[in-house]
Order: C-alpha cells, then sequence, then structure tokens
C-alpha cells in the first residue's frame, strides 16, 4: 500500500485514471469470487456465532438469549459422550490411520516392482465416494453372514457384534473410516520419502547404523515437517466425523457412536433446534481452529 | 477441458519451475519416479544384491502385493460378486467364493428400482457445474490478486484464505440456513443446482493454487502483450490460460471429486428425491432394498469414480501431493 503513496507523490498525467482502471477491471475479475465467499463463507462464519447466541424459529425476529444454548447443550447428558466419543474416535483412527501409512510408504519405497499397481490399489477406495464405503462395510459387519464374522469364524476367531455392541461400534466405524483414507497418507508420505537425499542413508550407513536406526535417525527427521503437516490435517479431518455414525449406527448403541458433529446435526434437523446446534459447531470451531492455526504455521515454515 | 487449452504449444514458453515440490504435472512427475529406481533408499543396493537379501525382498514384495490385494481389492471383489448372488445365497454361511448363478439382471434391477440413472445424472450435473463455475470465478480472481494487484487485494486473499481454517463440517448449519434463504436477495436456492455450484466456487485453496502458479509466469511476457494493446481478458484467456494447464488440471480434478464424493452438503440441500446425488439417493433408499440389489447399486455407484481413477491417475495424485505438501 505504500508503494501506491510513494507514487502519488511523483504522479504523471494520466496516472491515476489508469489506476482507477486497472483497480475496476481487477474488481470486474473479483466480483464472482467475492460474492460467493462473501455469501457462502464470510457471512456463515459470522452467523455461526449469531446462531449461537440466539433463539431463532425462522418466522419472528431472532432472540438474544446469551449463553442459553451453550447451557442446553453443556446440559445434555449426550454432550459429554459425544466430545469423549469424538476424542477416543480420533485417538483409535490416529493410532491405526497416521501409524500404518507411514510404515506402508518406507516399505513401497523400497519395492522395485509392482509399485504402480500398489499405488493404485491403495488409493482405490479414497476415490469410492464415502456414502458407497459406508454401506458396502455396513454389508459386511452384518453379525450373521457378514464377511468379517465368516473370515473370523473361518480362521476359528470369535465374531464379534460389531456394530451392535457399544464396545466395537465406534471400533467399527474407526475401521471403516481408515479403509477408505489410507491411500491418502501413504502416497503423500511416498512422495516425501522420495525427496531424502540417498547420500544421507549411505552416511548412516558408513557410521554402522542398522536399519531401524537409519529409519530413526534418517527417514523421521527428513520427514518431520511433513509428518506434523499431516498429524494435524487428519486430527481436523477425523474430529468432524459424521458420515460414519449417520449412515452406520444413528449414534446407537446406547449413544456409542455420537459424535460432537453428528450431535450437531440431531440438534439442528431433529431437535429443531438451531441454536443448540450453532453452539455445539461454534465449540466445534474453537477446537478445529487452533489445530488448523497450528498447521498453516507449520506448513508455512514448510514454504520457507 | 478443449474449451479451455487455446494454445498449447504455448507450454514451452514458461521456464521451468524453479520450485521442484510445485505440481508442475505431467512433465516432472515420471522423471521422478524412473529416478528414483536408481536412487538409494534405506536399505542399500548391495545388501538387496547379495542372496540373503534377494530372498527376503521377494518374500516382502510377495506379502505386500498379497496383503494389499486382500485389503484393498477383496472388499470391491465381494461387492461385485455379491450383487451377483441370490438373497438365499448371500445369507448362506459359510459363503461361496464365486457366485453359483451369473446373473447380471440384478444390476437392471437396481438401476429401475433406485432411478440411478436420475441419481446419476444429477450427480453429473452437479460436479460438471460445480467445475465450469468454479473455474470462471477462481482462476479470474486468481488472475486479478496476482497480476491486477488491485487495492486492498492483499486483504481480499487474507480473507480468502481465511477460510482454509474453519473445517466446512462446523459452518454446515449456517451454510444451510444462508442457502435456504440468501440474504439481500431473499432467494431459496434449496433443490437447486446452485446450492451446489456456488458454495463450491467459494474454495480458499483453488484461488491460492491458481495464484501461486499464476505468480510463477514472468511478468515481462504479459507486459509484452501489454504494450501490443491486449485487454486484461484478452491476456488472461491467451497468455495465461495456455501455460496453466497443469495447475487448471489439478484444480479441475479436485472440484470435480470433491463434489462427486460430497455427502453432508447434498444431503441437507437437495432433499427432493428426484434431485439427490447419487451417494445421497443410495444411502436414502438403502433401508427398502434386497441386500443384493443395494449392493449392485453400490457397484454402480463407484464404477464412475473408479473409471475415472484409471484415466486421471496420474493428475489426481499431483493434486494430491499439491493439497498436502502446501496447504
Amino acid at each position: 500500500m505504500s508503494a501506491i503513496s510513494v507514487r502519488g507523490t511523483r504522479r504523471k498525467p494520466g496516472t491515476v485514471r489508469r489506476g482507477v482502471r486497472r483497480n475496476l477491471t481487477a474488481y470486474g475479475f473479483l466480483c464472482g469470487a467475492l460474492i460467493c465467499f462473501a455469501f457462502f463463507s464470510w457471512y456463515p462464519m459470522i452467523r455461526e456465532v449469531l446462531l449461537s447466541f440466539q433463539q431463532n424459529n425462522f418466522v419472528d425476529a431472532p432472540v438474544w438469549v446469551g449463553f442459553d444454548n451453550f447451557r442446553t447443550v453443556i446440559t445434555d447428558p449426550t454432550f459429554v459422550t459425544a466430545w469423549v466419543n469424538t476424542a477416543v474416535f480420533t485417538g483409535l483412527a490416529l493410532l491405526v490411520g497416521y501409524v500404518i501409512p507411514f510404515f506402508a510408504a518406507i516399505v513401497l519405497n523400497e519395492l522395485r516392482h509392482a509399485r504402480a499397481y500398489l499405488r493404485f490399489v491403495v488409493y482405490l477406495p479414497v476415490m469410492l465416494p464415502p456414502a458407497v464405503a459406508v454401506l458396502l462395510f455396513k454389508w459386511f459387519y452384518d453379525p450373521g453372514a457378514g464377511l468379517f464374522n465368516q473370515v473370523l469364524d473361518a480362521v476359528h476367531l470369535p465374531t464379534l457384534a460389531w456394530l451392535d455392541s457399544t464396545s466395537t461400534a465406534l471400533l467399527s466405524l474407526v475401521l471403516v473410516s481408515t479403509w477408505m483414507n489410507l491411500g491418502t497418507g501413504t502416497l503423500i508420505y511416498l512422495a516425501a520419502l522420495q525427496s531424502i537425499p540417498g547420500e544421507l542413508y549411505e552416511a548412516a550407513e558408513l557410521d554402522g547404523a542398522g536399519l531401524f536406526k537409519r529409519i530413526w535417525h534418517v527417514t523421521i527427521p527428513q520427514t518431520r515437517l511433513i509428518l506434523l503437516v499431516m498429524l494435524l490435517l487428519q486430527i481436523v479431518a477425523t474430529m468432524q466425523v459424521f458420515i460414519e455414525p449417520y449412515l452406520l449406527t444413528g449414534g446407537g448403541p446406547e449413544n456409542a457412536t455420537v459424535t460432537v458433529a453428528y450431535l450437531m446435526y440431531q440438534y439442528a434437523f431433529n431437535f429443531g433446534d438451531f441454536g443448540g446446534g450453532g453452539a455445539l459447531g461454534l465449540m466445534l470451531m474453537i477446537v478445529l481452529m487452533v489445530f488448523s492455526a497450528v498447521y498453516l504455521r507449520v506448513s508455512r515454515d514448510t514454504d520457507n | 477441458m478443449s474449451n479451455i487449452i487455446v494454445e498449447p504449444s504455448r507450454q514451452d514458453t514458461v521456464p521451468p519451475d524453479p520450485d521442484a515440490k510445485r505440481p508442475a504435472g505431467r512433465r516432472s512427475r515420471p522423471k521422478k519416479q524412473d529416478a528414483s529406481r536408481g536412487v538409494r533408499t534405506v536399505v542399500s543396493p548391495h545388501t538387496l544384491a547379495t542372496p540373503r537379501g534377494r530372498v527376503i525382498y521377494w518374500i516382502v514384495l510377495i506379502g505386500v502385493v498379497v496383503s494389499f490385494t486382500a485389503v484393498f481389492v477383496f472388499p470391491l471383489y465381494w461387492m461385485v460378486t455379491g450383487a451377483l448372488k441370490t438373497p438365499e445365497e448371500l445369507a448362506q454361511i459359510p459363503p461361496s467364493f464365486f457366485p453359483t448363478s451369473i446373473d447380471f439382471g440384478v444390476y437392471a434391477e437396481a438401476w429401475d428400482q433406485l432411478d440411478l440413472g436420475t441419481f446419476l445424472y444429477n450427480t453429473l450435473i452437479y460436479a460438471g457445474g460445480a467445475w465450469l463455475i468454479t473455474l470462471v470465478i477462481d482462476v479470474s480472481a486468481a488472475y486479478a490478486l496476482s497480476k491486477l494487484r488491485p487495492v486492498l487485494g492483499k486483504l481480499v486473499l487474507a480473507g480468502m484464505l481465511s477460510t482454509l481454517m474453519i473445517p466446512p463440517m462446523v459452518i454446515l448449519l449456517p451454510a444451510y440456513l444462508t442457502v435456504k434463504d440468501v440474504p439481500i436477495f431473499g432467494w431459496d436456492l434449496l433443490n437447486t443446482p446452485w446450492a451446489i455450484w456456488l458454495p463450491a466456487a467459494a474454495n480458499g485453496f483453488f484461488i491460492f493454487l491458481l495464484k501461486r502458479f499464476f505468480d510463477s509466469i514472468p511478468r515481462e511476457l504479459l507486459e509484452a502483450a501489454q504494450i501490443d494493446g491486449a485487454s486484461p481478458l484478452r491476456i488472461l484467456w491467451s497468455i495465461v490460460l495456455p501455460v496453466s494447464r497443469p495447475i487448471i488440471g489439478v484444480v479441475s480434478i479436485l472440484s470435480v471429486v470433491t463434489v462427486w464424493k460430497d455427502f453432508v452438503w447434498p444431503l441437507l440441500v437437495l432433499p427432493d428425491s428426484d434431485k439427490m446425488s447419487i451417494s445421497v439417493g443410495i444411502a436414502s433408499l438403502s433401508a427398502q432394498m434386497p441386500q443384493n440389489v443395494l449392493i449392485a447399486a453400490l457397484v454402480i455407484a463407484s464404477l464412475p469414480a473408479i473409471i475415472v481413477f484409471f484415466i486421471f491417475q496420474r493428475s489426481i495424485m499431483a493434486g494430491l501431493t499439491a493439497g498436502s505438501l502446501k496447504g
């Protein structure tokens, strides 16, 4: 901005008019995006805050109710359950979905055959519409003739109730979520591994480092930033979990799979309480924005 | 896409990308992968060349191929064959590995009963329209921010990028209320394609990708055209777009795939059964269908995605690393 004022002191005739025209053209090009962002991104962000502090039946003017919506939501017994479920879901999904892709990528990077096939196959589930993958797994989870119990039975292990039991329902959600997202992480790590200079491994080997020491002292430090970025991205993505409980369990059995996003949906569309839903959304927004802010900070450091 | 690529030969006029991590697209990728075959990885080539190393390598290779096939391909095989089984055969314990009688009629049945033609057509319209509108709006916005640099441009860019920090799920309710009753205009966009198209264009990540690419186009190239009297629109069309093919390819794929895969948003804004997208349609009818018909519908719904992946594999994977290395 300072450049403009500097230029202004030595302005030649016609510069102002050209500047105005350039700006008008630029905003002409920008207007479509400005309208879309204003209506469908910026305004909803503000409205999310308004929503959580208002009581609104969408007929009369909305009433300011202070923290009433928050009080309603927090005193709801499912509130704590939903947060615990979301945290457990995120934790389990990280345990499986964060560690496995990294080691899968390390192994894939060593292979000299079937690379194209393996890369294709690992990403295939990511391409499926999530609703299709989830409904497919719903059939696999069938306690009677479902694929998983059939396999367990074939290897003489005890069968599970999967979605029907409070102890395995959340785990089943993690399983399908991991299956359909595993490919993303694997391919991203694979790309990161390919940029590690080979001399580092040679030097480590000359120093007598074994295979696991080389992974620990070369591979992991070299991919540290991408590992951190992926960790944050995955936390933000999995904490928004909605489609799995919506399609598989409806939050049951006994609220064992109610997540925050699903509870928010229920408040708005099942109970007709958009204020309560808005309050839940705002709380989730604040938690996720902390992770997003760290993520943006880290990925900016990756740039430099 | 052919309507956008005006002069493909101009691609050669852009200097090689200084930033190797950028999604420069098709040309640079295969080279990198070929090179990596000769490049040193964790296991040293000498260890691999020993007889013991070779045996271990083949055991690991076979183990990985078998386990990846079992985990990622077998469920799909089970889906395709499951649709061909009769409900009795589906309930049978232990299950049959191959369907006893192959009758593709179930696919036709699923097509008719679930009205998959309508759902697929709807989804095509949503994804195609979103792609077109996203490209027009985001490319021109990124061009203005990168090359025309208006007053307050930095602020506008910051505002657009700040939306990356807000996960879509947390503004789901206010976004739904906005679409239901658009402020100022008072339109109700529910059950219209605009409810998908316009929010899809408000994508900070696409603006970011496009602007970063446009920034790398040398100024001299545009100034030369400017001196020749070309208008900004003309410069965008004849100079910027032709050299930006790789990034436009990445954004195109990402925008189509995003709309195609989306579930929650179309679930809310397209509640009428004749307006539903394929995912929402199948999910909403899943409870009333016989098992084998439902599975056949799942197969049909996953086919377009798998075919697209076959054809655009490279662009899709380029978009993936573009998205994660620099978000």
